[in-house]
């Protein structure tokens, strides 16, 4: 695609998400722009995914763990602000955007960190069922909380206070994910662009090549494995800010096979693919729910079909359409 | 999902009579567990609740019954009232079977100024200082249900009990409940799994501890393996249990068949109840479903006819929040378990009444009434309610 | 002391279990290389026609040929249309694809059986309890199970390492490519592998009826812990995921009857429960990353 055509095409793209919450409004289907906000915030997440599975080349089947930690960040910070008693006696509970946030960040990243150091000792099918193991082992370590909900979840009463926003208002909330999301895809397109990001595509074609050349291989798949699982992180916060709740659920094996499942939909390795992949999942579900309660049914099939027939998903599908090879 | 809504409401309003068009249909929310092993649970409920309805009006007001299987998980009851209560302006809520998915819906409910009208799940959090005028019960407390298995097991003479109960906020009330008037020791106290069907281990810490009587709450599928278990292991001749209905409804008891005889259940009502309301809804159950009857439906039925009393109070306006929580704090209707009135905390104050299974009529174990439990019996927490 | 006993008997029994499943799947994934999700699916088709044809029929027998009949004509069906397909591709694609298939039997299995689970009885010429030494009453139904489960690693045995077919399936874990170069018809044996692995999966899946509730999402709960088996066990060994699965079942069992207890010393009871019963399912994933981190290619690797 040349790129003037990209250009305009975002252009437009921008524009009409800026304008949804005012056309949804207008046309009467305000359910509409929850829709929306659960696409950006997954698109987030599987985006995350992306530049480790994707461009690193690491299938990942344990990134719910990330999302899921997100999550529970939140809602641990705001039940000890509830409380008034600080965590472990020392660290106070939060309720402001601003340091939930980062601090789920952060400590999704310290697990990635901490499970990818370990995992990227393995390779092939060993990392994807080493990486599921260390997925299953915080989902059972916060079923077993009974402090924080355990099995039942967390509630979270109130939403983060950001300045004077009320995130409990659907446009607010939408907007403020379709930032992060704005600021999520520059982040990702400065980082596969760099040196960093290439070097990682490098090593997902050839690590013994790469290796050859004197590249620290294992040091370049860590650093993208943390930041996929710091943008996880980021994406779980922003999920238990909008359902007011934390669940075990975000971090069971089956949302990370829904994370996969967007970044084969929107095409693996592509920047944009991952939001797109999201985007036709959370609609999918929704539209084939309002059909059919057996909407499972029919997204295996197209799932089957995308997996097995198409290279590059959605992505690679229009690129195809529009003249030029994946 | 509009468009399933829609759709809905169309075929809806085809079936009710002319003198619907007057009026628009009330919605109301009915978010329940329809899958899983508990899942009819939330079936015989909706099943029940709509044995009241009459040509798809409740009280001669129509309604739109907006049906949602929360699959026994909170963050999917929780969604859903968030979505009905925003995008479908719902203000009356009801069908939830399960304490844990209450206790993440209720408060958004609530919170909204909708009402919320509970046909089976009533935790102890709701009942005493978190009491809330909106909130209304219809089945029982939770401890209340099983503090008159307590009281059967004490009356019953036994010495030493072993209980077991899912660790969730209703199997602690459970436990909580039998001990506060179980006058006996306990020598065991277990915290299953919700939804474990495997109980090999439990079955051995029992055998283990040799108990005069067992207790448990084990709720739908659950229930149905844990006593086959039970069976299994040897358990069943030698150590007798004591539960409450919910741990043999009438669809356990048909699957277990005779080797349920002889069990002590105690319940706040019976198949077998002799009142105007039993008899017609057990006719009217027996004619429409071909499935055994449990108390679940008794309880969406009765939740049926209340709102439909409240509704010709109020004429069908939802609006007006509080008139419509006057009009059903008010309880007029009658109840297929005789007399009905809610306590303090808008819980009921009812009898208790103390089963067995013995062999029916047709020769297939059944429910039989024997003896009163408690009389005008309320729950330990309407004290603690504010309001 | 007995109590010791009848948790060892229960996780034998959980571990025999396992091995059904682990033993198909480890045959899969190391003769095709192929990761199979559905291998859960599979042993939930099975225990639901299993179940259901002994509900309708009565005869216990009949629903056990049933189940087996029907675990190998859906194993069969998914290689011909979906794994084969597969074998050429990356693993990630094979995940996808046979978590779609996951997803399509969940829904198939919910439109076809409905919402709500299938309860089973036990047969009456297994139920009862026997009286084993010293005082032990255990479950008839479960000692059968044990002895099942012991009678197929048996035939396994003998199949793998006495049989010219055998020597083909240790062939092709060893080098498939070498394999393919002899002249074998490949194809041919990796439909039987699959139908083999499908017809295990199925009679586990008909055996835990009685014991678990028949529900919609039985196989995810089981798959999870079975890829656990195969990994620690050795990816293409029978000897591993038997030793694997003994090992998690026993281990598993013993951690979730005594952990709990033993968190009572310093916990609430429904808090030590569920610390306990989270710990305890920790503990086999412990074991797992402890294992691929020592010996990555599992305790008993086909790959020499």
């Amino acid at each position: 695609m040349r790129t003037s055509v990209k250009i305009a095409l975002l252009i437009v793209a921008a524009a009409a998400l800026i304008a949804l919450p005012i056309v949804a409004d207008a046309m009467g289907e305000k359910a509409f722009i929850s829709l929306a906000t659960r696409a950006l915030i997954y698109g987030i997440a599987a985006a995350s995914l992306n530049l480790a599975l994707g461009y690193g080349g690491m299938i990942s089947f344990g990134h719910a763990a990330f999302y899921g930690i997100g999550g529970y960040v939140v809602g641990i910070l705001s039940f000890h602000y509830a409380a008034g008693e600080p965590l472990f006696g020392v660290i106070p509970g939060t309720n402001q955007l601003l340091v939930t946030l980062p601090m789920a960040m952060l400590i999704a990243g310290l697990f990635a960190a901490l499970i990818g150091a370990l995992s990227l000792r393995t390779t092939g099918v060993q990392f994807i069922m080493i990486t599921l193991a260390f997925a299953q082992m915080v989902f059972f370590l916060f079923v077993s909380l009974e402090k924080y909900g355990g099995d039942d979840g967390l509630i979270i009463r109130r939403t983060n206070a950001f300045f004077d926003f009320n995130l409990r208002d659907r446009e607010t909330m939408y907007y403020l994910c379709l930032a992060l999301a704005a600021l999520v895809l520059v982040a990702l397109w400065r980082i596969t662009r760099s040196r960093f990001g290439f070097a990682l595509v490098g090593i997902r074609q050839s690590e013994r090549r790469m290796a050859a050349i004197g590249l620290s291989t294992y040091r370049y798949k860590l650093v993208g494995f943390i930041l996929s699982g710091m943008g996880a992180g980021l994406a779980g916060a922003l999920t238990a800010n909008l359902l007011r709740f934390a669940s075990p659920d975000m971090l069971h094996w089956t949302k990370s096979g829904e994370l996969m499942i967007m970044v084969i939909l929107g095409g693996v390795g592509t920047l944009f693919g991952p939001f797109v992949g999201a985007a036709v999942f959370v609609i999918l579900e929704s539209v084939l729910a309002s059909w059919t309660a057996n909407w499972q049914f029919p997204l295996g099939l197209i799932l089957l079909v995308v997996v097995l027939f198409t290279h590059g998903g959605v992505q690679g599908f229009v690129e195809r359409i529009v003249g030029r090879r994946t | 999902m509009k468009l399933k809504t829609f759709c809905a409401a169309v075929a809806l309003s085809a079936v009710a009579a002319a003198p619907a068009f007057a009026q628009d249909s009330v919605k109301i929310g009915f978010i329940t567990t329809l899958s899983g092993p508990a899942g009819y649970l939330g079936q015989d409920i909706l099943d029940g609740f709509k044995l009241a309805m009459k040509d798809g009006s409740l009280g001669g007001v129509p309604v739109e019954l907006m049906v949602e299987d929360d699959g026994l998980k909170p963050a999917n009851g929780r969604q859903t009232a968030d979505r009905l209560l925003y995008d479908e302006d719902v203000k009356l809520f009801t069908g939830i079977v399960f304490s844990n998915v209450a206790g993440a819906t209720v408060p958004d409910i609530l919170d909204a100024d909708a009402i919320y009208i509970s046909p089976n799940a009533a935790p102890s959090n709701f009942a005493g200082e978190g009491c809330n005028e909106n909130y209304f019960v219809v089945a029982w407390q939770n401890d209340s249900l099983h503090e008159s298995a307590g009281q059967n097991a004490s009356n019953l003479g036994y010495k030493t009990a072993f209980v077991l109960a899912p660790n969730y906020q209703a199997g602690k009330d459970a436990i909580t409940g039998f001990k506060r008037f179980f006058d006996g020791e306990i020598v065991g106290e277990v915290y299953t799994q919700l939804g474990q069907t495997d109980f090999a281990a439990e079955m051995a810490q029992i055998r283990d501890a040799n108990p005069d009587v067992v207790f448990q709450f084990e709720p739908g599928g659950m229930g149905i393996a844990f006593m086959r278990q039970y069976q299994q292991a040897g358990l069943l001749g030698n150590i007798p249990m004591v539960v409450a209905e919910p741990s043999m409804d009438g669809v356990i008891l048909n699957a277990l068949g005779d080797a349920a005889l002889g069990i002590n259940v105690s319940s706040h009502w019976n198949s077998d109840f002799d009142n105007d309301a039993n008899k017609a809804f057990v006719e009217a159950w027996k004619e429409t479903y071909d499935r055994p009857i449990t108390y679940y439906a008794s309880q969406g039925y009765d939740t049926a006819n209340l709102i439909a009393s409240a509704l010709e109070a109020t004429d069908g306006d939802v609006e007006d929040v509080s008139a419509l929580r006057e009009a059903l704090a008010k309880a007029d209707f009658a109840s297929v378990r005789g007399d009905f009135k809610f306590g303090p905390n808008q819980h009921p104050i009812q009898n208790w009444y103390a089963l067995k299974v013995v062999e029916g009529d047709d020769g297939k174990p059944a429910l039989k009434t024997v003896g009163t439990v408690f009389e005008d019996h309320g729950d330990a927490y309407s004290d603690q309610c504010q309001m | 002391m007995t109590l010791f006993v009848e948790q060892l008997l229960n996780g034998l029994q959980l571990g025999v279990m396992l091995f059904l499943m682990a033993a198909g799947l480890t045959l899969i994934f190391g003769i095709m290389g192929v990761i199979n999700l559905a291998h859960g699916s599979i042993y939930m088709v099975g225990a639901y026609v299993g179940c259901y044809v002994f509900l309708q029929t009565g005869s216990f027998l009949t629903g056990f040929a049933a189940a087996i009949a029907g675990a190998a004509v859906t194993g069969i069906l998914i290689e011909f249309v979906v794994i084969r397909r597969l074998y050429q591709r990356d693993h990630l694609d094979q995940v996808l694809a046979t978590f779609a298939l996951i997803l399509l039997f969940n829904q198939g299995v919910t439109m076809v059986f409905g919402l709500q689970p299938l309860f089973v009885a036990m047969p009456s010429f297994l139920s009862g309890s026997v009286e084993l030494f010293g005082g032990l009453i255990y479950p008839v139904y479960r000692l059968a199970i044990i002895a099942v489960g012991l009678l197929v690693a048996l035939g396994l045995y003998l199949l793998i390492n006495h049989t010219r077919i055998g020597m083909l399936v240790r062939a092709g874990s060893t080098n498939r490519e070498m394999v393919r170069a002899l002249g074998v018809r490949v194809g041919l044996l990796y439909t039987l592998v699959f139908g083999l692995g499908a017809l295990l999966a199925g009679l586990a899946g008909f055996m835990a009826g009685p014991i678990l509730a028949v529900q919609v999402g039985m196989g995810e709960q089981i798959l999870i812990t079975t890829f656990v088996v195969v990994v620690i066990g050795g990816v293409g060994s029978i000897r591993g995921a038997f030793v694997a699965s003994l090992l998690v079942g026993v281990v598993d069992t013993l951690l979730r009857s005594y952990l709990p207890g033993l968190l009572r010393q310093v916990m609430v009871g429904p808090e030590a429960d569920a610390l306990g019963a989270g710990i305890s399912s920790m503990g086999i994933y412990l074991i797992m990353a402890i294992v691929l981190l020592i010996r990555p290619k599992g305790l008993f690797p086909a790959h020499g």
